[in-house]
């Protein structure tokens, strides 16, 4: 095997944790290899050892046999080794062109070239198929946009070595085919990849060798061929995987009230108007291509955007939801997609960060006891099985998917009557997807409802009592009971879009 | 148009309104004896602002800056007192001290972890102290080559004159306009302002970026220095007192975001002229206390910050500058 990037006995100690225990790792020419692990394994720090962003305790590092020790990501880049971090875009504040060409712009007579720059921004976003105008800033784009630009940014800047942490995230399924047809062109050049990823599906639709790391230590691999999704799930979780529930959840329907009522409810520009009814107990799906509008309805209930037209009754009375306190205040909750941006504080502890949204429905004149807050922190961290020393760590300081669980559990234990979670299983390994379903269902089965946003149909199909789908901002089918599926799913996203009848 | 510059198009407006205001009592506000002494008179502000615009733009603060300004003077009038030395050599080891000391500011902002605001605070106590062991009383500064360089001006058309110090500001406000909006290291400013970890994690050296906006800021008030010293004509520890203050408010009001990461050098010189404008404006009247002009200052900060937190609304509205929008609404959702 040609090796490019050899790491032997590589090693990382934090405060508390020992992130990497001697982890070895090759990387061949010209290959995709996935890195696999549950939440907190080590794969993000790994990727940062080897990129200089953080100073390894132990180990070395050989590109193309040769020692190296990048002190900065920008060492790393200047030996031809390009990386998406995960949840570290890009800069939203600068132009599409100046965070793709930062650090290496065009120059006439000491300043930017600008012209320079924009058009080989323009060339290196040619492969791509973005319609974009590359002199304004990136925050004018979505959030998927901004992911590609990302990666073309590094590859850009990988000679030898490629690497995409959790890249694929924020991506729907057409973007996620565009990205890997870019990855196999590469690796047809020799390029080596490194892929990080929670959806296995993906992974063996690119990787041709996996190495899985569980609790800083390498626990195997091999050929992706050779290594069949049962065997990879046990080495990651390093136990079998709890049978999860397949099949539609099994509830009578329930006639009771109904816990939230929309009726017309809209805001012109993000989402049309739609009707809503959501019943005690019950879970709906929101399904729908990114940009559907599925996001803008969940804002629009949330109050976020403000609604300008239709009406809204929560727990039998009529609200005016025109902020997100006015929703907290009648018993609702809202988990975010966007968790750096959205949700997590982070530099306050996990118990902190998941005890706001509890403390701000009661209002700060009547703290939550301390006593009761350990007890709930406690009772999450088991049950969501969040990996973290102990519950007044820094936020900031644990995995993405464990972020993401202290998020969850912010929401979580302060029960709402209503909750809308978006996109809860983003980025969370497929141990603790079971958790969180089994946590979500085990909630509704108490009372509240719920409104789920989810790209992962299976999952969405599992759980929920109704599907909504959306397409272009409008809702295009609801399917109930039986008919919820995931082919009935993929089928209401793909019909062909009914002619608009004129009024 | 650049949604990025419209608080700069919005203080021109406000700049050309109220000078339209002024003239419209006293027309002869209008001409170009008032706009070269209006030059003339903020010439070192605006040149210890546009420093400030670059430290506010990293994300950053620097408070020294009056009392760096303040310790130029006496420093000038001492070395001219007690030293045979030309006034352009004290000129060039001036701006040298003071280069020093906003890169030793940087140095421990970056090194140290601290922030800017105790850095900076403490070298403004240092600063002054420096001022006062040189000297407690005020200094004359007088010297052939200083008046030399009080009385060069370019006459415009209309009879106003164009001091050389005036000049000078003017030529300051362009080359960093240049620095920041046109160079790589501008680029990387605006990148450590926009989010100093993400910036490095895309390659930008933070570490000299930091510590080269601080010496730069310390250039630039060094630089201050020296125009007060000219216009003044004596160096005085208890000189410029707060105006670090007047600096920040120039930046603001010139529509340069007090987070980082977003404005336009040039606004900050319209942000100096409009307070000036007040001030001439006062003159003009002659009843009014001076210090309307504080009050009137307030108001403006005030506006000035409204209008910025509305534009950011207004454009999530239109579905642009989403992410921030939600930020916002993130950060309502944790206070509420
Ligand atoms: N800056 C830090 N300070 C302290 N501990 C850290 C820091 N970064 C990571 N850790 C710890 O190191 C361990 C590995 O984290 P890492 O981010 O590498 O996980 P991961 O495999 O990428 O997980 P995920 O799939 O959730 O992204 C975790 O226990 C985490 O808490
Ligand atoms: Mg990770």
């Amino acid at each position: 095997m040609d090796a490019v990037l050899e790491a032997r006995g590589i090693t990382k100690r934090f405060p508390g944790t020992v992130a990497l225990d001697a982890v070895d790792f090759t990387l061949a020419r010209g290959e995709v290899h996935a890195l696999l692990g549950e939440n907190g394994a080590g794969k993000s720090t790994l990727i940062k050892c080897l990129t200089g962003a953080y100073a390894r305790d132990g180990g070395t590092v050989l590109l193309d046999g040769r020692p190296v020790a990048p002190r900065s990501t920008a060492d790393a880049q200047a030996l031809g080794i390009g990386t998406v971090y995960q949840e570290v875009n890009l800069l939203p504040n600068l132009t599409v062109a100046e965070n793709l060409m930062l650090g290496r712009e065009p120059r006439r007579l000491g300043l930017t070239d600008r012209r320079g720059a924009g058009r080989e921004a323009a060339r290196l976003l040619a492969d791509y198929d973005l319609d974009i105008d590359v002199t304004r800033p990136l925050d004018a784009y979505s959030v998927a946009v901004q992911q590609i630009v990302a990666i073309a940014r590094a590859v850009s800047l990988s000679d030898k070595v490629l690497i995409l942490d959790e890249p694929t995230a924020s991506l729907d399924a057409a973007e996620v085919e565009r990205l890997f047809g870019i990855l196999r062109r590469l690796r047809g050049r020799g390029l080596a990849i490194v892929f990080i990823s929670h959806f296995l599906d993906q992974v063996y639709a690119i990787a041709d060798r996996l190495t899985v790391l569980r609790n800083g230590r390498n626990v195997g691999g091999g050929p992706a061929a050779g290594v069949d999704r049962l065997a990879l799930v046990n080495m990651m979780l390093g136990h079998d995987l709890a049978q999860a529930e397949t099949g539609h959840r099994a509830r009578a329907p329930d006639d009771g009230p109904p816990a939230a009522q929309f009726r017309d409810f809209g805001r012109s520009g993000r989402v049309e108007p739609f009707d809503l009814t959501i019943r005690k107990g019950e879970i709906v799906g929101l399904a729908g291509l990114l940009g559907s509008g599925r996001t803008e309805m969940a804002e629009a209930i949330f109050g976020i955007d403000g609604s300008d037209s239709g009406t809204a009754e929560v727990g039998g009375t009529a609200r005016r939801l025109d902020s997100p306190r006015a929703a907290i205040r009648a018993g609702m909750g809202f988990c975010p997609e966007d968790r750096k941006t959205d949700g997590i504080v982070a530099d306050l502890g996990v118990r902190e960060n998941m005890m706001l949204a509890l403390q701000a429905r009661r209002g700060w004149t009547r703290p939550v006891a301390r006593r009761e807050q350990d007890r709930m922190v406690a009772d999450y961290i088991r049950r969501l099985d969040i990996r973290t020393p102990h519950a007044e760590k820094r936020v900031g300081e644990l995995s993405g998917g464990n972020q993401q669980k202290v998020i969850l559990a912010r929401w979580l234990l302060m029960n709402p009557g209503f909750l809308i979670l978006d996109e809860p299983t983003r980025g969370i390994d497929v141990g603790a997807h079971a958790e969180i379903i089994r946590v979500i269902e085990e909630l509704c089965d108490r009372g509240m409802s719920l409104l789920v946003i989810s790209s992962e149909l299976d999952e969405l199909a599992a759980y929920s009592d109704r599907v909504i789908v959306m397409r272009d901002r409008r809702q295009v089918a609801e399917l109930a009971g039986a008919a919820v599926s995931t082919g009935a799913i993929v089928a209401a996203i793909a019909a062909a879009p009914q002619q608009r009848t004129a009024p | 148009m650049n949604a990025r510059l419209l608080p700069f198009v919005v203080t021109c407006g406000i700049f050309v309104l109220a000078y339209g205001l002024a003239w419209l009592q006293f027309p002869a506000i209008l001409s170009t004896r008032v706009i070269g002494n209006l030059l003339t008179d903020n010439a070192y502000l605006g040149i210890v602002a546009v420093g400030m615009t670059v430290v506010i733009l990293s994300g950053g603060i620097d408070l020294s800056v009056g009392a760096v300004i303040a310790f130029s003077g006496v420093f000038i009038g001492v070395m001219l007192r007690d030293t045979g030395l030309h006034p352009y050599a004290v000129f060039v080891l001036l701006l040298l001290i003071t280069t020093l000391f906003g890169l030793a500011m940087g140095a421990v902002i970056h090194l140290l972890e601290m922030p800017p605001f105790i850095v900076t605070l403490a070298g403004m106590f240092m600063a002054r102290g420096a001022a006062y062991v040189l000297s407690i009383d005020s200094i004359p500064i007088r010297h052939p080559a200083i008046e030399a360089i009080q009385s060069a001006y370019w006459l415009m058309p209309g009879k106003g004159r164009l001091t050389l110090i005036a000049g000078l500001m003017l030529l300051t406000v362009a080359a960093v306009t240049l620095l920041i909006h046109r160079s790589p290291f501008g680029t990387r400013v605006m990148a450590v302002g926009g989010d100093a970890r993400t910036a490095r994690l895309l390659g930008v050296d933070v570490g000299r970026t930091t510590v080269a906006v601080y010496g730069l800021s310390g250039f630039c008030a060094g630089l201050a220095g020296v125009v007060f010293a000219v216009y003044t004509s004596a160096g005085y520890s208890l000189a410029t007192v707060g105006t670090e203050l007047d600096a920040i408010a120039a930046v603001v009001i010139g529509g340069t975001l007090l987070t980082g990461g977003s404005g336009f050098v040039p606004g900050t010189l319209v942000g100096v002229l409009i307070m000036g404008l007040i001030q001439t404006y006062i003159v003009f009247d002659g009843t009014l206390s001076s210090w309307w002009t504080k009050i009137v200052i307030g108001m403006l900060l005030f506006g000035f910050v409204a209008l910025q937190k509305g534009l950011v609304q207004l454009r999530s509205r239109k579905g642009g500058g989403r992410r921030r929008a939600r930020r916002q609404s993130a950060q309502g959702r944790a206070a509420a």
